[in-house]
């Protein structure tokens, strides 16, 4: 009897062996960098210099710079614009295919082919010739009479357009929720309109609290990725006009690897970081107070 | 016969919306599939897909190389140098890490899951400039063989992929494996012959991300490869933007047209497992 257990217990060890693989991996490209960065972050580094003083003096050069904080100004009127959007769009879409419709794989397909594509640089090069200055987006407001307007050279409506790029890609975010809303059972509606409640009612007093599980997922994962936009902005506008577009983490690269002041580019991540766990921990907090999950579902 | 008629009503609604909204979906990406075909007075003087005058001439010059050292094949094929190592080595450490998180019960095992759940969190941009000095040290940067992009894939560094396999993996029964074992199978023939078949929709859908995803990465190369001979089409298609900005918008869009052309190949011909895989990573978790 005892030596099965022992058996059973050296079986269940073998487990190390098949995770081995990712704890060296996690060890060296995970938590040996984090840690390093932090530790960067305190230091002059230069990648050919190295670094010769410690302390907060890149802290301190961050909230100095009125460049810099801009830069996180920018990063955050960038994620609260393409965020909620991204989402309502996504739920709304998402609904609407929940119906009976036809050709609902038609339509699925071509909502999703941007967001599958959309992380390419090829589709940020079209946004380019879709808002430049005589690009299609004036030639069509040209046909239709509407004052044409500059997109990619205008202070204001630069970042917009950096943001249509992210939300046009509200694909993914839709087959989540769509596969969400095909798990709300069907009596519940009923039992709603024969109660006499309206379609609109039905999907805030029904649908969104069921899905909330689903609403939560998405919105952290997209915070995150907004958090860190660089593509976008890089292949775009490179951050302009007049730094209207500079989101931090092209701030950080530029710091990094143009001018190799890779203490302080550190910093400013960890800054970032610092604010993107700032909005998960806080998302997971006010998860029990709007996060609605059925008692059925053992987890 | 009032609320038929509202129900009517709802269903042209929606109907139209659908239709609006994948006309702004579709319209973009059809429109450069044409005005790759067209020449470039007429690219951005009218709003039409089909060209009036069809020209090759923007994917003639397409395929001219920049200073004979990369053009846009030699470019696809070094981002498929890059991609499919990846994927397979993604594949291997992700099923293998999985496998021992969902079927053993070692000591720390949800210590450390936990670990690898909190790392999904952990933004990359922080460990930029690490990871750099790193493989700087490493001599990774610029290799011939992308070693800074393909090495970090073989221990499941991509932890989204090992938390979407062990999802599908809690669904497989167990008796299944405990017979296998009392065949005399041992794990790791009981993970291959047993685990892996019934897991074969994830480990495509997985595939297909993968793919995916580092066809389209941009930062990866940008930071890890300085040789022109050695760009992958994500920075090709990048430094032929700024080559030609202004000028040559045909060809500029005939090489983007073409440097998508295997992820469209990929996707309309895996569809199926590209939804089913987000929506069980997303719903599930």
């Amino acid at each position: 009897m005892k030596k099965r257990k022992y058996r059973k217990c050296s079986h269940e060890n073998i487990g190390w062996f098949y995770i081995l693989p990712w704890i060296i991996g996690f060890l060296i490209f995970k938590a040996y960098p984090f840690a390093s960065s932090l530790f960067y972050s305190f230091t002059n580094y230069n990648l050919f210099k190295g670094f010769s003083s410690f302390g907060l003096m890149n802290y301190k050069k961050i909230f100095e710079t009125k460049k810099i904080m801009n830069s996180y100004a920018v990063t955050f009127k960038y994620a609260f614009m393409t965020v909620p959007l991204k989402l309502i769009v996504a739920l709304f879409i998402a609904y609407i295919l929940n119906f009976k419709i036809k050709g609902v794989n038609f339509f699925r397909t071509a909502y999703y082919i941007p967001s599958i594509l959309g992380g390419s640089v090829a589709i940020a090069v079209l946004w380019k010739a879709i808002f430049k200055d005589d690009g299609i987006v004036n030639t069509l407001l040209g046909y239709m009479g509407i004052q044409q307007q500059s997109w990619l050279s205008s202070r204001t409506n630069a970042l917009f357009v950096i943001c249509l790029l992210r939300i046009w890609q509200f694909g993914s975010a839709m087959v989540i929720f769509l596969a969400a809303l095909k798990g709300v059972p069907k009596d519940l509606y009923e039992a709603a309109s024969i109660d006499g409640a309206g379609k609109w009612k039905q999907f805030f007093n029904i649908t969104v609290p069921l899905i909330t599980p689903v609403i939560f997922y998405n919105l952290v994962t997209q915070l995150c990725q907004a958090f860190q936009e660089f593509n976008g902005p890089y292949i775009i506008t490179q951050g302009g006009p007049r730094e209207s577009t500079t989101l931090i983490s092209l701030l950080i690269y530029n710091n990094a690897f143009k001018s190799y002041e890779m203490g302080l580019a550190s910093a400013q991540a960890w800054i970032l970081f610092i604010i993107i766990m700032t909005f998960t921990v806080l998302a997971f907090i006010s998860e029990k107070k709007w996060v609605f999950y059925s008692d059925d579902e053992t987890r | 016969m009032t609320k038929n008629v509202k129900n009517y009503i709802n269903t042209i609604f929606r109907y139209i919306v659908l239709i609006v909204v994948g006309i702004v979906m579709v319209y973009p990406l059809l429109w450069m599939i044409g005005a790759a075909f067209k020449t470039n007075t007429e690219i951005f003087t009218s709003i039409g897909i089909i060209p009036k005058n069809p020209t090759l001439s923007g994917f003639q010059k397409a395929f001219q190389g920049y200073g004979g050292d990369i053009d846009i094949l030699k470019a696809m094929i070094n981002t498929f140098k890059v991609v499919i190592p990846k994927v397979i080595f993604t594949i291997i450490s992700a099923v293998l890490t999985a496998y021992g998180f969902s079927r053993f019960h070692f000591k720390g095992n949800r210590i450390l899951f936990a670990i690898l759940m909190s790392t999904l969190f952990l933004p990359q941009v922080v460990l930029n400039v690490p990871q750099f000095i790193m493989y700087n040290q490493f001599k990774w940067i610029d290799s011939p063989y992308y070693l800074a992009l393909i090495i970090p894939s073989l221990f499941a560094t991509d932890t989204y992929f090992v938390f979407m396999l062990v999802q599908f993996m809690h669904d497989i029964p167990r008796e299944l494996e405990e017979a296998s074992r009392i065949d005399g199978c041992n794990s790791l023939k009981t993970l291959w012959y047993v685990i892996v078949p019934m897991l074969k929709p994830a480990v495509v859908s997985c595939a297909l991300f993968q793919f995916m995803w580092s066809s389209n990465d941009f930062m990866g190369p940008l930071l890890y490869v300085n040789t022109p001979a050695r760009y992958p089409a994500s920075i090709f298609v990048k430094m032929s933007m700024d080559a030609d900005t202004g000028f040559e918008w045909n060809r500029i869009l005939a090489v983007s047209l073409i440097s998508i052309i295997p992820s469209l190949i990929v996707f309309f011909l895996a569809q199926d497992s590209f939804v089913e895989g987000i929506s069980a990573g997303g719903v599930k978790g």
